[in-house]
């Protein structure tokens, strides 16, 4: 391609020109929300409440991250939502990798068979009440493994990691074999360290899922201490907690008021997605990576 | 070795039995690795599938779901003939329709303008930024649209009253509320949808674009007769996805953005059913509900994959 360098037509370049500049505004528009959540989050209320495109705060104050620090709700959410992130992803991970290897070799007995009754629930489901009424059953409500299990493995991705699987050579085992190592050894020893890419991606994807997850717990679990970040978060936001209704009231006569609920909301969302908006730029090649190695051949 | 393909109900003969037994036994410890994940699914999948029969009773919480009596298609009627359950119907499919026609092709359109770009970094860069909405759940991005279209203080209405338009309130107003669910949604997913479709673009033979260079042809016609034609196998596999999910609503984002004001126009088969089931506790009419979609899903999934496979040889399975 490159030898169309320097014998651009007209009409190439207007394209190039126009493309340049579609591509910058959508760039653009994919992060104001955000630009703009933190500069409101900085803001007073005065500030917050000018109208018009925000791209820094005109008076800068602390006040909203003051009062979101002290809110014991948000840490608590926190620490639940490192809990089931840390402890979820470890055991999907595992669970998704012992089921996806077996399945990838052709001489497992009956393998297409059990594919599909996998592959089965992408398509249909007990429902909302079927699988609230079985968590209940379980004895599960209000206990945290309700937030681990029902998602244990996800049918897509343990497909994708069985092609993954199924695309190593299959000498790489052969000698083991010989050797008589047994499948545990193989897959420990053998297959997993040449599978560390797809490995860190799932666990990502998994890590990620739990992080923003919020309607499991919404469901399941009434404990305010067991309550994750992202329903914690949604009282904050949607729901507007009757707590910060004090601060309920801009005036801009009273210039005295040093925070309003949209502030306080908007400092809320940072402190909750900061983590997320720091590393996502560093762990997205590993989703990418996965959705093209999940496209190679589904 | 061809005993893995002797399935349970053709072991009738003892050979064929026996054989099928010695590959479980030889291959015991593969089994054993599965037996877990296939006890998860069992559990956690299939036993809720068993829940359903409420569909079709009445139920009452100090008989359980086995002592309910059974009420026929009662649950159904009354589904059906109510307001609610016909009304979120018309939204879902509205809802879908549009962010089909204006979600599905966004994606394509940016990963064939992404593709187009020479210069590395900026194309990695405008990529990057488009990841960003992918990783974070509604929640975050409920509480972020709220200020972008706040009447008051938002953006969107700063450039509408600039233009000389009057404020509208997106998240209250009967009208606009589509709009808006349409547009984020849209917003949230072209980004991360353009990966498959660059996928299949780096995939793309570069001896065609030079014989294509050769031949004379242009980038616009490299572009329709090279990148569109390379890209169909996997924009008919989306295809298939994405109108399968014509039933299944986006709950998480519906769920968030909606209230009172705008429950004509937002409500939608997986927030009825929610709303049905958890906060009103009527779970016979929520199972229902539930299995209404869920059939109408699969029946989707199975008549468009069946359809996509007759004309070409791509298809989920």
């Amino acid at each position: 391609m490159s030898m169309t360098i320097g014998k651009k037509s007209a009409g190439e370049k207007a394209f190039d020109a126009f493309n340049i500049t579609f591509l910058s505004l959508f760039a653009f528009t994919a992060v104001y929300p955000f630009l703009n959540i933190i500069i409101v989050s900085f803001s007073t209320p005065a500030a917050a409440n000018q109208y018009g495109l925000k791209l820094w705060p005109s008076e800068i104050q602390l006040e909203a991250y003051k009062i979101v620090f002290s809110n014991k709700m948000i840490w608590t959410g926190y620490a639940n939502t490192i809990f089931r992130t840390v402890v979820g992803t470890a055991l999907n991970v595992l669970f998704t990798v012992l089921c996806a290897y077996p399945l990838s070799k052709k001489y497992l007995p009956n393998r297409n068979f059990y594919t599909s009754v996998i592959i089965f629930t992408m398509f249909f489901s007990g429902g909302l009440i079927p699988n609230y009424l079985l968590i209940k059953e379980l004895g599960l409500l209000d206990n945290r493994l309700a937030l681990i299990l029902p998602g244990l493995i996800a049918p897509f991705t343990m497909i994708i990691v069985r092609n993954f699987f199924m695309s190593l050579p299959e000498e790489i085992e052969e000698s083991a074999k010989i050797d008589g190592a047994q499948e545990f050894r193989i897959l420990w020893s053998i297959v997993l360290p040449v599978s560390m890419p797809i490995v860190a991606t799932i666990s990502l994807w998994y890590a990620v899922a739990h992080w923003n997850a919020w309607f499991d717990s919404l469901l399941y679990i009434q404990d305010p201490n067991k309550t994750v970040l992202g329903n914690v978060l949604r009282k904050i936001i949607i729901e507007a907690s009757p707590q910060f209704q004090q601060y309920d009231t801009y005036d801009p006569a009273k210039p005295e008021n040093l925070i309003t609920p949209d502030i306080i909301r908007a400092a809320t969302i940072m402190v909750a997605t900061t983590p997320i908006l720091c590393v996502y730029p560093f762990i997205q090649k590993y989703f990418v990576k996965g959705v093209m190695v999940g496209s190679l051949k589904g | 070795m061809n005993t893995a393909a002797a399935a349970p109900a053709a072991s009738r003969k003892p050979g064929k039995f026996r054989l099928w037994l010695k590959s479980y036994v030889k291959y015991r410890y593969l089994f054993l690795m599965l037996l877990p994940c296939l006890l998860f699914f069992l559990v956690f999948k299939y036993m809720p599938m068993y829940g359903i029969v409420l569909a079709f009773k009445k139920y009452r919480i100090v008989d359980g779901i086995f002592g309910s009596p059974w009420n026929g298609l009662d649950n159904f009627r009354e589904l059906l003939s109510g307001r609610d359950f016909p009304k979120a119907f018309r939204n879902t499919l509205l809802l879908s329709f549009y962010k089909l026609v204006f979600g599905f092709p966004a994606p394509i359109v940016l990963a064939i303008l992404l593709n187009e770009i020479r210069l590395v970094l900026f194309k990695k860069f405008v990529q990057t930024l488009s990841y960003l909405p992918h990783f974070l759940s509604w929640v975050v991005l409920a509480g972020v649209f709220m200020e972008i279209f706040s009447p008051t203080r938002g953006v969107v209405n700063y450039f509408i009253t600039m233009l000389g338009g009057d404020p509208i309130f997106f998240f209250g107003d009967k009208s606009w509320f589509r709009t808006l669910l349409v547009s984020t949604e849209v917003w949230k997913g072209v980004g991360w949808g353009s990966i498959i479709y660059l996928a299949a673009l780096s995939n793309i033979d570069t001896s065609l674009y030079e014989a294509a260079i050769v031949d004379g042809a242009s980038r616009f016609k490299q572009m329709l007769y090279i990148t569109l034609p390379s890209m169909l196998p996997v924009i008919t596999i989306m295809f298939i996805f994405a109108v399968g999910g014509i039933i299944n609503d986006d709950f998480d984002q519906v769920f968030n953005f909606y209230n009172d004001a705008v429950y004509e126009v937002g409500d939608v088969l997986s927030t009825y059913t929610y709303r049905i089931g958890i906060t009103q506790m009527e779970y016979g009419l929520s199972t229902a509900s539930g299995l209404f979609i869920n059939v109408i899903a699969l029946i989707l999934i199975v008549a468009t994959n069946t359809i996509v496979k007759r004309f070409s040889d791509y298809g989920i399975w």
